[in-house]
């Protein structure tokens, strides 16, 4: 079954024609099961598939209005029942976790001496070199940073916990800390550029 | 004093390379999101199009493995 888009709004709208709702959900099942496969364990992945897929089709539903038409309907649909998965995988997956359990440990002292971070083949010199670029940029996030961007930044970055679980337990929402990561990245851009030192060959030392 | 570890520091200043004063953030991606993706399909120049959804799928790692799920959930609603 092919719709326009104006067909979906149609048969989709109040009171909505069953058979293009069932389509719709049949549609959304199978463009999950596949895009989702190998991020569930299998023996789960059918229950939730449709699980997410109904809460998708209600969603749309209720928000048939916001459609404006730019991009196909089903393109459009999929991308709210995606979104709705990776809101419904991440929540379960960091459930039980707290952004401490994420963040490093203290370091024992402030000099950074990051020999793991070294390129093992370098010479003496080179590893001191490259050492003390790392130490400079880790002193410009302490001194140029708040707290709660160092935080968030750790279990975002190192951490590895997804935006908006971040921010649920720092009591914002995902585009509140967007924004306060990117002034920390802006801050700390500009105080590289101000000390003169390039980020691209800092980053040379990783390779 | 919590530091970031060795692949927290690289993500970091690979950001930080691409760092624009005006950026998207996660919910205005996410509106554009459906046409960018049909862009890509089609094989038309998204990010010249889009530059800042671009930039922020080149940034946010979260957005970015949703859009690529988007994209391959698109191929079974042909």
């Amino acid at each position: 079954m092919n719709y326009s888009n104006a067909e979906w709004i149609e048969y989709l709208s109040p009171p909505g024609d069953p058979e293009a709702i069932a389509e719709l959900n049949r549609r959304l099942i199978r463009a999950l099961q596949f895009s989702l496969s190998g991020k569930v364990p299998e023996s789960h992945l059918e229950a939730l598939n449709e699980e997410i897929a109904q809460e998708a089709v209600i969603r749309i539903l209720d928000n048939l209005s916001s459609f404006r038409g730019e991009s196909q309907f089903l393109t459009w649909a999929t991308k709210i029942a995606v979104r709705l998965a990776y809101s419904e995988l991440r929540r379960n997956r960091w459930k039980d976790i707290s952004i401490e359990d994420v963040l490093p440990p203290d370091s024992d002292n402030d000099d950074f001496t990051p020999s793991f971070l070294a390129d093992p083949g370098a010479t003496p010199e080179k590893a001191a070199e490259q050492n003390a670029l790392i130490s400079i940029v880790q002193r410009i996030i302490e001194e140029e940073l708040t707290q709660k961007q160092k935080d968030a930044i750790l279990a975002v970055l190192s951490g590895g916990m997804p935006l908006e679980e971040v921010a649920d337990r720092m009591g914002s929402n995902r585009n509140a800390l967007y924004k306060l990561i990117h002034d920390a990245r802006i801050r700390l851009r500009d105080r590289l550029n101000k000390e003169g030192i390039s980020v691209k060959e800092i980053l040379g030392v990783f390779s | 004093m919590k530091k970031l570890d060795k692949k927290g520091l690289q993500r970091l200043l690979q950001i930080i390379e691409i760092t624009k004063d005006e950026e998207y953030c996660c919910d205005e991606c996410y509106e554009h999101l459906d046409k960018f993706a049909e862009l890509i399909r089609a094989g038309k120049p998204a990010a010249e199009i889009y530059p800042r959804v671009q930039q922020h799928l080149e940034v946010c790692l979260f957005c970015k493995e949703e859009f690529e799920t988007l994209l391959k959930a698109l191929d079974q609603t042909d």
